[in-house]
């Protein structure tokens, strides 16, 4: 109860800090629109018959994705970075909660603030492809908000873990650039996993990265997903890479110098 | 309280000549050398204490803070605060703690003061009423609680002290470990965070260790100091003491009662200051009673005043790092009177 009420606290404040600059958090919606422009590519693609995909599949298998990355965008590492680089992390050591929470709270208080902007893009693109509209069901809008939560976790967790080496090199966020490159490719960010060569979907199915866009994205628009494999693949990545965090956390602290504190 | 034995820290740091070519030898071959902020520091400190902590920029003040605090480990030695070992950082202990730095804030820069208040109230494990009482307690004594409900970006610098004061005891700890709390505040501000800091330390008994480089700040608040110098405790007692060890000199202050010339003066000891027929001079302490008894008969004065030198003259050239303070080794140690087991670091000579 006193852990929920100090969430609490450290969510209701990193709402009010969220909001209060309006106009940032719809330009950083619209920074994630990446999703609109390839679905008007494939949208193209599509319609020459030979994808898998019909040209509206394509444009829902996008939206889905506008809506994952939205709901699922990290950026815990130039945060830690920033706070370790500055002393800033000194604060938050000295008190009596793990800085985690803290970082957790603002990406959460976050996501809240920017959902109804992402809305608006969803609805834009419903306006922009007439007949794409579609609403996949009561269950599987829970199931995939539930495999979003998973994803965001794992996602938190992989970056989480990267920004700890900032305690042996202050520049971790290039691992992250790094890392990005594989996300994007392997995650069905681009296009959906199974139109890539069979090959790349074997490499891709020994990550963490289709679980974080592919499968929730094919969930959404009502394709069988086994949710449950998902969820232990996910946990699996996701419970290593607490371990691994914890680990080079205590390793990195006898580090940090509190530089500029 | 706090115990503190043969504590070191040691950093590693990268070592880059300028220019082109130490760029390039700085990407292939990086060297790195071992500076040693702390060696060797020895201290304790009992409850209720209100300690100054001195020294120039880089002797190791702030270092020694972290490790206190739990923010860095040390390379060597042993702290104990409160019975625990700090940089366990374990619950019980960080709630019994806090660190102000003078440079860096706490609070959110964006939001008012409460909010940042409401987090410290929550993780600190307060009711809401408790915290509400205490901010309010705390706010009338730092005569702050007009600013809280301004974003922190809006107030002044002594302004966001006050608060920064506030949001650092919310939880009431035991222990402050006050880093320049002063840092770049006005006269006023200055005094009014002094005068706080006084009745805070009066009203809860905590325990203070202040560093600072206003010599206000440690003449109203410390009777004891601890001075560090390159890293090394140098001294370790009563502030009075200190002034005495740093130099061994009384000042003078007569009234003439005819015209002396300054080479005359300069005979008696250094002139000091001269207006009118007023005059200061420095003499040797061994010196003092011959030189008044010469003074009376050759100079005849009208008044005569024999006082030690402002501790803000005698320490200002320690802080700016131009003397170096050495331990007493008379049975007079700095340490002599003190009721507490404190003992000097006489191994730092």
């Amino acid at each position: 109860m006193i852990f929920l009420r100090k969430l609490a606290a450290l969510l209701v404040t990193a709402f009010a800090h969220t909001t209060t600059y309006r106009a940032e958090m719809v330009l950083w919606a619209l920074s994630g629109s990446m999703p609109i422009i390839l679905m008007g590519v494939w949208f193209q693609a599509a319609q020459g018959g030979r994808l898998e995909y019909s040209p509206l599949e394509m444009v829902r298998y996008f939206v889905a994705v506008l809506v994952i990355r939205q709901m699922t965008f990290v950026w815990v590492i130039w945060e830690f970075e920033e706070s370790v680089v500055r002393g800033r992390l000194s604060h938050d050591l000295l008190r009596p909660i793990d800085p985690v929470w803290h970082y957790l709270a603002n990406h959460f208080a976050e996501r809240i603030a920017r959902f109804p902007a992402v809305l608006a893009l969803v609805f834009l693109c419903f306006w922009l492809y007439p007949g794409s509209a579609f609403f996949p069901g009561w269950v599987v809008m829970g199931q995939a908000a539930a495999l979003i939560l998973g994803t965001f976790v794992t996602r938190f967790a992989l970056q989480y873990t990267l920004a700890t080496v900032c305690f042996y090199n202050e520049r971790a966020s290039s691992l992250e650039s790094l890392s990005f490159i594989a996300y994007t490719f392997l995650s069905g960010m681009l296009a959906p996993l199974d139109l890539y060569p069979p090959i790349v979907q074997q490499v891709a199915a020994w990550t963490p990265f289709p679980y974080l866009i592919f499968a929730p994205a094919r969930l959404l628009i009502g394709e069988e997903v086994d949710v449950v494999g998902a969820f232990q693949v996910m946990g699996a990545w996701t419970l290593g890479m607490i371990v691994l965090q914890r680990w080079a956390w205590r390793k990195g602290l006898s580090r940090y110098s509190a530089m500029g504190a | 309280m706090l115990s503190v034995s043969d504590l070191g820290k040691t950093y590693r740091v990268a070592d880059k000549q300028p220019g082109l070519k130490g760029s390039l030898q700085h990407l292939f071959r990086r060297r790195y050398r071992d500076i040693a902020a702390v060696t060797g520091v020895n201290f304790t400190v009992e409850p209720g204490e209100f300690v100054g902590f001195l020294g120039a920029n880089g002797a190791g003040k702030t270092t020694t803070l972290k490790m206190l605090s739990g923010l860095i480990r040390p390379s060597s030695g042993r702290a104990m605060v409160m019975g625990y070992e700090p940089f366990a950082r374990e619950h019980a202990f960080l709630k019994q703690i806090t660190l102000v730095m003078g440079q860096k804030q706490q609070l959110i820069w964006d939001l008012p003061a409460l909010d940042s208040l409401r987090i410290n109230g929550a993780v600190y494990e307060l009711s809401a009423s408790e915290a509400r009482q205490r901010i309010g307690e705390l706010g009338e004594m730092l005569d702050a609680n007009h600013l809280l409900t301004q974003p922190v970006r809006k107030l002044s610098l002594g302004e966001r002290m006050k608060c920064e004061l506030l949001a650092a005891l919310l939880h009431r700890p035991s222990v402050l470990f006050l880093d320049e709390p002063t840092l770049g505040l006005d006269i006023n501000a200055q005094e009014s965070i002094r005068s706080f800091l006084k009745r805070y330390n009066q009203r809860y008994g905590a325990t203070v260790l202040l560093t600072s480089h206003y010599m206000a700040d440690i003449t109203a608040l410390c009777s004891r100091v601890l001075v560090v110098h390159e890293g090394r405790l140098v001294y370790d007692g009563a502030l009075s003491s200190l002034a005495e060890r740093l130099t061994p000199n009384r000042v003078i202050e007569l009234r003439l009662t005819e015209p002396v010339a300054d080479e005359t003066l300069r005979s008696f000891g250094h002139v000091l200051a001269r207006d009118g027929a007023s005059v200061s001079l420095v003499v040797d302490r061994a010196l003092l009673r011959q030189t008044i008894a010469r003074i009376f008969e050759e100079l005849k004065p009208s008044d005569l005043n024999v006082h030690e030198p402002a501790i803000e003259t005698v320490i200002g050239p320690l802080l700016r790092g131009e003397r170096l303070v050495r331990p007493a080794q008379s049975a007079e140690g700095p340490s002599a009177g003190a009721s507490s087991p404190r003992r000097p670091d006489t191994g730092t000579s």
